[in-house]
């Protein structure tokens, strides 16, 4: 079929402002990459560049050379992300699967309980002081990992998912056959809901890997600060060194290459990852619209 | 079949006496506890996500008291005194109140109107585009602000707009003007967080359009085309109509969060900036200043309080009205 003139201003003018809007959302990313690979008397002198003037790799090299404090947060990062994720998947499906029970009464009081919390909460202060105060869980890794844990929407997502993609009827032979509920939950709805599953895993993965509220709110501790909350803490700070290196006070330190390289080291697992999770996430976007 | 669980002996026994009208009526009496019994194994799987609510949702619902109290740690939440409506009288007479409204309505209504429009448009764009590598590589590089956190976005702009080495302010100076500082310039935020907030959810909010927009039957376009109508026209009259439902759906939603702040995006790219405080302090950010900083619980527990009911009775009245007009859209 040939194209007619308003179909080719139309797709002129969207290859235009599309092309034009990804560069700009791309340009922050390659400004950071770029200019963390620059000396650091470059930055000082001429300051970021699209082309770096001298290549150096002095603030990556001090990093490499005292990982102890990243490598801790990086750790830490990552056992709360992959323990949180997997308690969080597992009891969010489960709680779906429960909501998704046509047989079971209170089905929608219960979603409604879960729904009703996005509706209205107790404001910062309450909550605050119930967790730090009351249940004293300031400076421990259990907070990390209880705080994001949750999400009202994931779990009617993952219950509406269900809905529509596991037929009642096949929960109805599996119990004539003799399975329980708890049964049919881990032998039959959890193989069928590998790509629901796999999709709010990785929005329940980046909530914990991107978390950087709950540590300031919570922990002061800073031998069990995750990544972002280093990067909060370098980014925020005029005196960057003392918080991604040990003993840094001995050493004069190239403080704006630091930053540039810890956001990279930060960030670079995220966009490494991101080629192959991509879709994952677009899938999640669009797996069911929630409603109450 | 026969197993052991004395839920399923009930079960049993009940489809036994089912037809048997006295214990009928005496089975239905116990509802409530009857349902818990025969069903157990599933109460009992919703537990561990029921017991989550309650203690980190629900515990804290209740603990909005703490805005009628004058609290002290001492005494905690249950024991501190009460201070009637002084802490509210604190929060509007201390002229904070009606600025940080303010505020937290002008941006998050332009972040909505922003992020409305640019997604729609991106979202129409891209469906339209015949070159799927082009198409795959715009939507991959406008998705990817989404997976990063605020904190980051925080760096970027230190990139870009730091005074002394920052990208714009050397392109500035290379063409000779003065250098911009935006950190001690309230009028530059007004137009670079809807800007950023823009850059950063865009990506998101056009997969979502894009969704509905795949949704519609290609029927509708290709009688279009033979009806003569140019692809101006397609976009007015077929794509947008049938993207009202979406649309109205999302704005609903960001009506409801109307008083609640972008605390992160605030937060990371202003901070405790007091020159910008006048035009870029939200609700949430005066709420963590006075809990975490000046340790001001009044002024926290009262601006929370304030919030959270606008907040709940905003999105009961706008679900309520909707409901009413097209009972298909509403939330709940």
């Amino acid at each position: 079929m040939r194209k007619t003139a308003d179909q080719i201003v139309f797709a002129i003018i969207s290859y235009v402002f599309t092309g034009l809007f990804a560069l700009f959302t791309l340009f922050p990313f390659v400004i950071l990459i770029v200019n963390s690979f620059s000396s650091e008397h470059s930055i000082i002198n001429y300051g970021y560049s699209i082309i770096p003037k001298e290549i150096g790799f002095d603030a990556y090299t001090l990093v490499f050379q005292n990982p102890q404090k990243i490598l801790r947060a990086y750790g830490i990062t990552i056992f709360v992300t992959v323990l949180g994720t997997a308690i969080s998947l597992y009891f969010a499906s489960m709680a779906a699967y429960v909501m998704y029970r046509k047989d079971l009464k209170y089905r929608n009081a219960i979603a409604f309980f879960i729904y009703f919390t996005t509706l209205f909460n107790g404001g910062l202060a309450s909550y605050y002081i119930i967790l730090s105060s009351t249940y004293h869980l300031k400076n421990s890794l259990m907070v990390l990992l209880l705080v994001p844990m949750f999400s009202a929407i994931n779990i009617l997502i993952l219950r509406n998912f269900f809905k529509g993609s596991i037929p009642d009827s096949l929960n109805e032979s599996a119990k004539i056959d003799g399975a329980g509920d708890f049964t049919i939950f881990m032998r039959l709805v959890l193989p069928l809901s590998k790509p629901a599953l796999a999709s709010i895993g990785l929005f329940t993965a980046l909530g914990y890997w991107n978390d950087w509220w709950t540590p300031m709110m919570f922990v002061e501790r800073q031998a069990i600060y995750p990544l972002q909350y280093v990067l909060y803490n370098v980014v925020s700070s005029v005196n960057v060194s003392s918080n991604v290196v040990a003993n840094a006070s001995t050493v004069v330190l190239p403080q704006e290459s630091l930053k540039l390289a810890l956001t990279v080291i930060s960030t670079g697992p995220i966009l490494l990852a991101y080629p192959f999770v991509q879709k994952y996430f677009v899938k999640g976007i669009t797996l069911g619209s929630v409603k109450g | 079949m026969l197993n052991r669980t004395p839920a399923l002996s009930i079960m049993i026994a009940y489809n036994n006496i089912k037809y048997g009208s006295e214990a009928m009526k005496y089975l239905r009496k116990l509802g409530f506890f009857h349902e818990l019994v025969r069903n157990k194994v599933l109460y009992i799987m919703f537990l561990p996500v029921a017991l989550y609510y309650i203690l980190f949702a629900y515990i804290p619902m209740g603990g909005i008291v703490v805005a009628f109290k004058s609290f002290n740690y001492r005494d905690g939440l249950i024991f501190s005194p009460w201070n009637g409506i002084d802490n509210f009288r604190y929060f509007f007479l201390s002229g904070k109140a009606w600025l940080v409204t303010g505020n937290t309505i002008i941006y998050n209504l332009t972040f909505l109107a922003i992020y409305t429009i640019s997604s729609i448009l991106i979202a129409i764009m891209i469906s339209e585009m015949s070159g799927k590598f082009f198409k795959k590589i715009s939507q991959s590089f406008m998705f990817l602000p989404y997976f990063i956190s605020w904190v980051v976005v925080a760096a970027f702009m230190y990139n870009l707009f730091n005074y002394d080495y920052g990208l714009i302010n050397n392109m500035i100076r290379s063409l000779g003007g003065e250098p911009i500082d935006i950190y001690s310039n309230p009028g530059c935020w007004r137009f670079l967080l809807p800007v950023m907030y823009m850059w950063k959810w865009v990506g998101f909010g056009s997969v979502l359009y894009l969704a509905a927009i795949s949704g519609i039957d290609q029927e509708c376009y290709e009688a279009a085309t033979i009806d003569g109508a140019n692809a101006f026209q397609k976009i007015a009259k077929i794509t947008l109509p049938l993207l009202r439902p979406t649309m109205i759906i999302l704005i609903l939603m960001g009506i409801g969060r109307i008083l609640r702040g972008e605390f992160d995006m605030f937060f990371n790219l202003i901070g405790n900036n007091g020159l910008l405080m006048d035009s870029t302090d939200i609700i949430d950010t005066l709420v963590f200043r006075s809990l975490m900083g000046t340790q001001d619980f009044g002024m926290a527990s009262a601006a929370g309080f304030y919030q959270s009911v606008l907040c709940f009775v905003i999105i009961m009245v706008v679900n309520g009205i909707v409901r009413k007009v097209d009972s298909e859209s509403a939330l709940f």
